[in-house]
């Protein structure tokens, strides 16, 4: 075991009260996540999405979390003020049981990355754009274990959900075949 | 490569069940932007002048604004376009919510209904795949009821739905267009969307919406955010709450109501309450919200809150704006905990929440004056609250009395007699208005009444003060970070009108002025219309984020369109002579721009004619409000004055300039 470090770690606190459901959060993170950056947007893309059933007064936004290859088993609901919310409505995973932080085209995961920029934002540009303040960006101080967490880069994580869907032979077959016919 | 917009129209016609995507001409994005603008020209080109809104050739159109979908603040609007059965001009009507930029990510800009389904059916747009699916088991369903059943029939919680009520499926002359928090309600485009045979469009879209220049895009979206953000801290002083911040008057939050329920009228637009508001009151109505308001809600893509969800106990959910709070309650002389719960059951039936509650106040005059007997409405309820409900019921299903009262107070007049004419008294080209009744008429407001196409007071007026402020000193100080104003004459206009004395209504601001000041009420409503963005951010309050100096850099950057401030306004006045030409050619003159004759009780003839002239004089039209064929030549729209010529609406040789 190695010694206990600091960590800063980013996190949005949702206050689900503040939320009007305008989804200006999508916009904006589909927007920055553009390539190029801000070139076009598509909320579908969108690495927080906001849960909505307008008439059952649910209103929640989530940010993407893990990328996660089987859905969970024995699924709850929760009840809270009288009003019931599926227990994925609060859950941040990109997984098989829907279709939410999905690249609408291909299926690959999205994960929030709390809009990593050079120069950095001053907050995530969702934080940003939530003048309701449903969306509060705070840092917080852990302690961790020295040994850094490796960081996924996105193509990593996109692997990792195609390695999962198609199995590795597949993928080294494709890419040694593609790779061939570039090389033409 | 097309930038803010799609650059393909959805044709639909309905009577073959065919469907199209169409290329559309991006020189007509140029000449008229989008939305309203282009929604008229396809009107123009392409429905018969004699064309009856209730046919197969009348189209009836869902247009998204240029910019919406795009990151722009509050560019949400759908603008919805037809020929009215009741006005039989032009109508558009909007709605917020959340179709619009559903329907560009889709890969559309509008979606064009003609002919008509012989069976009720429903359209479904999927990204590409589009289809029209059977309605029959949704006949007779509410429009919040229909949007759920679909919603939850495609298993696709994420679609957004527009849909009508058995007002729409009646064909009732003021049946809307419901969509979640947002309708589309006036002149009846519900009841084109029943002709048609149509209960619902549902539409989901995952597809990129691109910008032409996106970091000078983006800089300019988030000046409006924070300019969005400061104006909320910073409310104007010296006007009524509602109009002091952004957004629709805040009807959904506020409680105090003093202002509305004593200077606007009550039951059939009649009676001034000046007393009404009082302590036990405030505490009733206060408690009433307070119970049936779960959350104040917001269209796409804007922080403000103009709408609510209201559960009242033992009904189900919807959602209500603005002024639709108090429509009903002040038309049956009742209150807030009656008017909430009988506007759920109009929303879900679909109708337009001003005119049903004056459609209703009128039958109840016309029988408590006894032109309505009890021979024409049996079993007619003696309790005046049960008697909104059985008007309601029967209106839209056109039962009894209810088939007569479907068509609005003008019409119904005419069918009823016996002097029941003189009842419709609200009305402006067969429309009923606001229930407003003033004092000294105000030339402003007359002209804007009067030779406004869009029928509807708050989506004409907007930017400059409804009245004079008392002191010169909260003048200045209301000038002096006034940014809006498209020239500087304008902050002079509001310097120097007074409350009282020479310089005060009805001759001051001066008839000069008054076309100033018209002008640019008109084309900043004219070019958010065009754009998609809601008039709360832009035309209709005081100071708003979104101007005619911002507007062309949004337009340049979102579309790629070179734009400056000129451009900018001779397309607003493109399309405002578009949409008169339209109405026109339908046969509207000088005769039909009368706002109500009880509007205002002190009248100036004199000073309304010269009003009328000068500003038809303003605009480049004749002496009867036609554009003239110099005019329209200006605007590049020489194909309206050759059709003009060709009809005899303008003479064949160069026609003569007003004077």
């Amino acid at each position: 075991m190695g010694e206990k470090k600091k960590k800063i770690v980013k996190t949005i606190k949702v206050d689900v009260d503040k939320c009007n459901g305008c989804r200006a959060c999508e916009v904006i993170c589909s927007a920055f996540h553009a390539a190029p950056k801000y070139s076009s947007n598509n909320p579908a893309r969108s690495r927080i999405r906001v849960i909505h059933e307008p008439l059952k007064d649910i209103y929640i936004p989530v940010y993407a979390g893990e990328y996660t290859k089987a859905e969970c088993t024995g699924r709850d609901k929760y009840v809270i003020d009288g009003k019931e919310y599926d227990e994925c409505a609060f859950c941040r995973a990109s997984c098989p049981s829907r279709d939410l932080f999905k690249e609408p085209d291909s299926g690959l995961p999205l994960k929030c990355d709390m809009c990593e920029d050079d120069p950095p934002q001053k907050e995530p540009l969702c934080v940003q754009w939530c003048l309701n303040k449903a969306l509060i960006y705070e840092e917080r101080e852990v302690e961790v274990d020295e040994e850094e967490e490796v960081k996924k880069e996105d193509m990593e994580i996109g692997l990792e959900a195609l390695l999962d869907k198609y199995g590795l032979d597949k993928i080294t077959e494709t890419v040694a075949r593609l790779s061939m016919s570039k090389k033409g | 490569m097309r930038y803010a917009e799609t650059g393909f129209n959805l044709e639909i016609d309905l009577s073959k069940g065919s469907i199209d995507r169409v290329e559309t001409d991006p020189r007509l994005t140029e000449e008229h932007l989008g939305g309203l603008g282009t929604n008229a020209r396809i009107l123009w080109d392409r429905v018969p002048a004699e064309a009856e809104p209730f046919s197969a050739e009348n189209l009836l159109i869902f247009g998204t604004g240029l910019l919406c979908g795009t990151p722009a603040t509050g560019a949400n609007r759908t603008v919805v376009s037809t020929f009215s059965p009741q006005t039989r001009l032009m109508a558009y009507s909007m709605m917020g919510g959340f179709w619009a930029p559903e329907l560009k990510y889709a890969g559309y800009d509008k979606v064009i209904l003609r002919g008509k389904s012989p069976d009720l059916v429903y359209i479904w747009i999927n990204n590409d795949k589009v289809e029209i699916r059977d309605a029959s088991h949704l006949k007779g369903k509410g429009a919040v009821e229909t949007a759920q059943l679909i919603r939850e029939e495609l298993k696709e919680p994420k679609a957004q739905v527009a849909s009508i009520g058995l007002a729409g499926e009646s064909k009732v002359y003021f049946a809307s267009i419901e969509q979640g928090r947002s309708s589309a309600s006036r002149a009846g485009l519900g009841a084109v969307m029943g002709d048609k045979g149509v209960k619902a469009i549902a539409v989901r879209g995952t597809k990129d919406l691109k910008l032409a220049r996106p970091a000078e895009f983006m800089a300019l979206c988030n000046e409006v955010l924070k300019y969005i953000e400061r104006r909320n801290e910073n409310p104007i002083q010296g006007v009524m709450p509602i109009l002091a911040g952004l957004g629709s008057p805040q009807e959904m939050a506020v409680h105090d109501e003093k202002w509305h329920t004593e200077n606007f009228a009550w039951g059939n637009a009649r009676l001034r309450r000046k007393d009404f508001w009082n302590d036990e009151i405030a505490k009733k109505w206060a408690e009433t919200l307070d119970s049936m308001r779960t959350r104040l809600i917001s269209c796409y893509n804007c922080p403000m809150k103009c709408g609510g969800t209201i559960t009242v106990p033992g009904l189900p959910t919807y959602m209500m704006k603005c002024f639709s709070k108090l429509t009903y309650t002040m038309a049956a002389m009742s209150d807030l905990d009656f008017g909430l719960k009988i506007a759920q059951r109009a929303t879900e039936y679909g109708v337009d929440g001003f005119s049903a509650p004056q459609v209703m106040a009128f039958a109840v005059e016309l029988y408590e004056a006894g032109i309505l007997t009890d021979q024409d409405m049996p079993g007619f309820p003696a309790d005046n609250e049960e008697r909104f409900y059985w008007l309601l019921d029967r209106i839209v299903r056109r039962e009894g009395i209810g088939d007569i009262l479907a068509n609005g107070t003008h019409w119904a007049a005419q069918q009823i007699g016996k002097g029941a004419e003189a009842y419709a008294h609200n009305n402006i080209k067969k429309h009923e208005q606001l229930p407003l009744k003033l004092g000294m008429l105000n030339p402003i407001y007359f002209l804007m009444y009067a030779t406004g196409e869009k029928i509807n007071i708050t989506q004409i007026e907007g930017q400059f003060p409804q009245s004079p402020f008392p002191t010169r000193e909260e003048r200045e100080a209301f000038v002096k970070d006034w940014i809006q104003v498209p020239d500087e004459k304008f902050k002079q206009y509001f310097l120097d009108w007074e409350l009282r004395g020479e310089k005060s209504i009805p001759f001051y601001p001066t008839v000069e002025a008054t076309c100033d000041i018209v002008d640019w009420q008109e084309r900043m409503h004219y070019i958010d219309d065009a754009l998609g963005v809601c008039a709360g951010l832009s035309s209709f309050p005081l100071k708003p984020p979104y101007h005619i100096h911002n507007y062309p850099k949004f337009i340049s950057a979102g579309a790629g369109i070179e734009m400056d401030e000129d451009r900018l306004t001779q397309v607003a006045r493109r399309n405002r002579n578009l949409v008169r030409a339209l109405n026109v050619r339908r046969g509207m003159r000088r005769k039909d721009e009368k706002p109500p004759e009880d509007h205002w009780k002190k009248r100036f003839p004199e000073l309304e004619e010269k009003l009328l002239n000068e500003y038809y004089k303003f605009r480049g039209w004749n002496k009867d409000g036609i554009p003239t064929k110099e005019s329209l030549h200006e605007l590049g729209l020489d194909f309206v004055g050759e059709d003009f010529i060709k009809r005899g609406i303008l003479p064949d040789k160069e026609s003569a300039p007003s004077s």
